[in-house]
């Protein structure tokens, strides 16, 4: 069935980028209990397509969002394990004033344990730290038939490497011990520069991420001649306690965006203007503060259902990972193929990756990412299989947790991990218990 | 303070619990489920302002048997408890109810019967040390015959009255009640549910009842809005009340 994209209040679930689809959700607090016979696990529904949305129309989905306790926390080790559907902010909020931090954050804090594993995360720290799966231990999983199995990289490996990043598709994640890490303070000193062209924000992203923990770069993507593909980068890392403030930082405010901004209302002129305005607001090249870590890892978060700036359309974003080398090339291809369009992205941003990470489908691997969010338009389907032929020429592949939209054949092409996955959750799934709207159209009934 | 919940493991006491360790209380937890009650001491635990060590101890509202000794070992590992808070409670759906009469009367003598059995003796327990505070979950059910909860709406009408009294009778010696009516909260006792308007959050509903637990307020609406709601509700004449649905 093709995600509806057009619509108020709908009846159903919707995706972060209002792709919605008929289906339930039931919320509880025992999930081994309330995930019997239920196909899929949901949290914050925050990945932006079809990837928390059911196959099936009277489908129920288990929202893990009630069960969110902490169960153990070792102070030597760092190791921690809580139920899955503990939130980010949470986690951020009672573990920072203790000086832990998670080993890996995603560009928002409103997302649960049990997504952070089932997207196998990355966060400004890939090109050191990894993906988020590289510093879980172990996952308690309800797999098919209600087996409930405990699974590390010694104990079935085979299954917790397809759970990392595995989208949910081999079972319900009950349980997560992760590795906390220890931070020498509660601020961050970050430091952002402004740079004229594309080829410069590229290779200074490449040379700080030598001395930079966390980095990331946000790419003028619409403004046209010279000034395009000029942006700012972010380079973040933890204040040593002489650097900070002495008391505990605190999270910004996060307002609610009460209701949808009328679709296109972001559109390619709009879109210029603002851009314009982020790069002419940095004043000076060089820019250097102390501030919370809500200010480095989640300048969104600050209005909470920002996804309403797009109205009710919602908005698409294409997220990809590209040979380095070629990276520039297959950013001006993409430009070129939203300006074909009509379209234009109004944030995109740009990051170097390192290792791929251990899941069978984790989406990170060297080279370098970009992500550009699109509001959505009547052709977006062909826009991003356009997008897609780019991704593969440059020998590249496609997040899952943005996608909505791709198809199964550009898919395949761009993973060849697809058949491994595939035959581990066959051994874990015999039933095929386990679907989501996104693995019934990219891997069919046998996904 | 120290503090006794009875049904702390989830939904509304669970969040009550959380806001309570967090700022440094002392906690022992009451429920059925031993392993469900181990898995909330650790949360607990590990949020507790002082890493405090929570207890717990089995025990069911059904079984009135079992109260006298749960509340001892709440007082041998606090030290003697100040305060006690009952969110535990049977809940069935107006249909449920009405289908199956032997249901309907184990609810009605877990929330009336039983609820009240406890609080007699922890109200003791307090009065012996000269007081403390009574916290006791009731709902906006129990303040009007409403067509789809008579039954759950009766056993909570009961209870709200005893509260009521209670607080009368004893706030001069000591001993502070503070009957917490929550309307249409999103907690796993509602879920399947659809939820009406000014539904709230279990944490929501928390902080209103820590607010209302150190103020000493006797009845306290959760979320705010139901205050308003049940105004209207409480006033509108019968004829009108048995025409509309809720």
């Amino acid at each position: 069935m093709a995600p509806l994209t057009r619509s108020t209040q709908p009846p159903g679930l919707c995706g972060w980028g209002r792709t919605h689809l008929p289906g339930a959700e039931i919320r509880g607090e025992n999930l081994a209990r309330l995930s019997e016979g239920r196909p899929l696990s949901r949290g914050l529904g925050r990945s932006y397509g079809d990837a928390s949305l059911l196959a099936s129309p009277d489908a129920v989905a288990v929202n893990t969002t009630l069960a969110d306790r902490l169960l153990s926390f070792d102070e030597s080790t760092g190791l921690l394990r809580a139920e899955a559907g503990l939130c980010l902010a949470e986690l951020n909020r009672l573990f920072l004033p203790r000086l832990w931090f998670t080993p890996v954050t995603p560009g928002t804090k409103f997302v649960t344990l049990g997504g952070m594993v089932a997207s196998d995360v990355h966060g400004k720290n890939h090109h050191v730290s990894g993906t988020f799966g590289r510093h879980v231990e172990s996952l308690l999983v309800r797999t098919g038939r209600g087996v409930v199995v405990e699974c590390s990289r010694t104990e079935h490996p085979d299954l917790f490497f397809a759970t990392l990043g595995g989208m949910g598709l081999t079972g319900h994640i009950l349980e997560v011990s992760v590795r906390m890490v220890r931070i020498p303070s509660t601020w961050m000193v970050s430091e952002t520069h402004r740079v004229e062209s594309l080829d410069e924000l590229l290779a200074l992203l490449d040379e700080k991420g030598k001395t930079w923990p966390y980095t990331a770069a946000w790419a003028d993507t619409v403004t046209r001649g010279k000034g395009r593909g000029r942006g700012i980068l972010f380079l973040g890392r933890w204040a040593e306690p002489h650097e900070a403030p002495p008391e505990v930082s605190k999270g910004g405010l996060s307002i609610p965006m009460p209701f949808d901004l009328p679709s296109g209302l972001l559109n390619r002129f709009t879109i210029r203007v603002f851009n314009e305005l982020v790069y002419r607001s940095h004043f000076g090249k060089t820019r250097r503060k102390v501030v919370s870590p809500d200010q480095v890892f989640y300048p969104l978060d600050w209005v909470r259902n920002w996804n309403r700036a797009y109205g009710s359309r919602g908005v698409t974003q294409h997220q990809s990972v590209v040979n380095k080398a070629t990276g520039r090339e297959a950013l001006l291809e993409m430009m070129g193929v939203l300006e074909k369009f009509g379209a234009a992205s109004f944030l995109t941003v740009i990051k170097d990756c390192g290792e791929q990470g251990e899941g069978l489908l984790s989406f990170p691997k060297p080279g370098i990412s970009l992500a550009l969010d699109v509001p959505m338009l009547d052709r977006s389907k062909e826009m991003i299989h356009e997008l897609n032929e780019i991704v593969l020429r440059h020998s590249g592949r496609i997040y899952l947790t943005k996608d909505g939209m791709t198809t199964p054949e550009d898919f395949r092409k761009m993973d060849d991990r697809i058949d491994a996955f595939l035959e581990v959750k066959r051994r874990w799934d015999p039933d095929f218990e386990f679907r989501s709207a996104q693995s019934a159209r990219l891997f069919g009934i046998g996904g | 303070m120290k503090v006794v919940v009875l049904g702390a493991t989830g939904g509304m006491g669970r969040a009550v619990s959380r806001r309570l360790a967090e700022r440094g209380d002392r906690l022992f937890l009451l429920g059925i489920d031993a392993k469900e009650l181990e898995r909330s001491a650790a949360d607990l635990t590990l949020r507790g302002k002082d890493r405090d060590p929570v207890g717990f101890a089995e025990c069911d509202l059904e079984d009135p048997a079992c109260f006298e000794q749960a509340l001892s070992l709440a007082d041998a590992h606090l030290g003697g408890f100040d305060t006690v808070i009952v969110t535990a409670a049977l809940f069935g759906t107006g249909e449920r109810l009405e289908e199956d009469t032997v249901f309907a009367h184990r609810l009605l003598v877990a929330n009336f019967a039983n609820t009240i059995a406890f609080c007699e003796l922890a109200r003791k327990r307090l009065l012996s040390r000269g007081g403390g505070t009574l916290c006791v979950f009731s709902s906006v059910a129990g303040d009007r015959g409403r067509k789809p909860v008579f039954i759950y709406g009766a056993s909570k009408a009961g209870l709200s009255t005893y509260l009521e009294g209670l607080d009368h009778r004893f706030r001069s010696e000591g001993l502070v009640t503070v009957c917490v009516k929550p309307g249409f909260v999103k907690t796993q006792m509602t879920a399947g549910l659809k939820p009406p308007p000014f539904a709230g959050e279990p944490d929501q509903v928390a902080a209103l009842v820590v607010r209302a637990i150190d103020k000493g307020t006797p009845v306290v609406y959760a979320p705010r809005a139901w205050a308003l709601v049940m105004f209207v509700i409480r006033a509108l004449p019968r004829f009108i009340m048995r025409k509309v649905g809720f």
